[in-house]
């Protein structure tokens, strides 16, 4: 499957990663409903970091949709959490 | 999977078929639709010619075929009568192996016309299909143009009960406007009857006609004592007169009593 991480680019990555990245994503994502930062930042980065050692990069010029999508390394609680609720990533 | 990452992907999935469906009228799918509808059916009938011009070409060897197999026929015939039985035999061989060629060109000609009724069969379908596609298309349009009437009918409707808090704000902006228009006019007619505006419309008095007003009023309560005086004395009508007459000079006798001097404005 395809995951994009915002900012950087897409990877490919073989279904069968997909369970254990799973277990760091649910983290993640109890991270941001609590609201704990320092969490937050750290399963997130772990969490790139799993799918940039797991994944063979796309070349930028290929065209493809990504299944899955993950924040930018940068991006707050605050901001992810946004991005989640409302309006979602793209307004109107 | 119910975590960012899922999330994430189907919010942008949701956002960017959003934008696809604000980008695409799907009236004009629907032309773009029967134009490729229509593209197809003349690729079909197309075929259908193709196939047709292909049958009459082997229509026409087979008649040339036929042909050269009767004169072969002839002249195997005209061979045996003149004793050449080896002439008659080899114009014989011949036509066998064109009757060969007949034969296959024949079964050609069968699978081509088979093929042809088939792609007319499919064309006439096709045609149908169109046709009714054409009709269902203008159908639909209708009914979206219609929907997105009723659409923009709702939006304006919500719009209106939206707006309704603002129409509340109106209501006490405009309270609050003649509210303050109220104060201002009460205050204005202090101002005015204390001298310190003029009032350009000459409602008001000047502080000399304030002034005369006064007096005259303070005549009016000393006739008024006077008159109620005389009353009580038991005086006679002559007595009030001369009373009146003795406050008020040059005054007319046909006045009626209580009337001031100086009119009120």
């Amino acid at each position: 499957m395809i995951v994009r991480i915002m900012g950087e680019g897409q990877v490919r990555l073989d279904d069968t990663h997909v369970t254990e990245l799973n277990k760091l994503d649910d983290e993640l994502l109890a991270e941001m409903e609590h609201g704990d930062e320092a969490g937050f930042r750290r399963t997130l980065t772990a969490l790139l970091e799993e799918v940039r050692r797991l994944g063979a990069p796309l070349p930028d010029d290929s065209l493809e949709p990504s299944e899955l999508i993950l924040p930018s390394p940068d991006a707050s609680l605050e901001e992810v959490r946004e991005m989640l609720s409302g309006d979602g990533l793209i307004p109107g | 999977m119910s975590g960012v990452m899922k999330r994430m992907g189907m919010i942008f999935r949701a956002k960017a078929n959003k934008a696809l469906d604000r980008a695409e009228d799907p009236r004009e799918t629907l032309d773009y639709s029967y134009q490729k509808q229509l593209e197809l059916l003349q690729k079909v009938r197309r075929g259908v010619a193709d196939v047709a011009t292909s049958r009459k070409r082997l229509e026409l060897q087979l008649n040339q075929l036929q042909q050269q197999s009767s004169k072969l026929e002839d002249q195997g015939r005209k061979a045996l009568a003149l004793g050449r039985e080896d002439l008659a035999r080899e114009a014989l061989s011949r036509r066998a192996a064109l009757q060969q060629q007949v034969t296959d060109l024949e079964s050609q000609h069968q699978t081509l016309q088979g093929e042809e009724e088939k792609l007319t069969l499919a064309a006439q379908r096709l045609q149908a299909k169109v046709d009714a596609f054409r009709t269902k298309k203008e159908t639909i349009k209708a009914t979206y143009t219609a929907a997105q009437a009723q659409t923009r009918i709702g939006e304006a409707f919500s719009g209106i009960s939206e707006e309704m808090g603002d129409v509340g704000l109106a209501i006490q902006r405009a309270e609050d406007k003649t509210a303050q228009l109220q104060a201002r006019a009460g205050a204005i007619d202090e101002l005015l009857a204390s001298g310190a505006l003029d009032d350009p419309s000459g409602m008001a008095k000047d502080d000399i006609q304030a002034e005369l007003d006064r007096l005259s009023g303070g005549t009016d309560v000393e006739l008024e004592l006077q008159r109620m005086k005389a009353e009580l004395a038991g005086g006679s009508s002559d007595q009030r007169q001369a009373i009146e007459g003795g406050t008020g000079q040059g005054q007319n006798q046909s006045q009626p009593q209580d009337t001031p001097r100086f009119d009120k404005q």
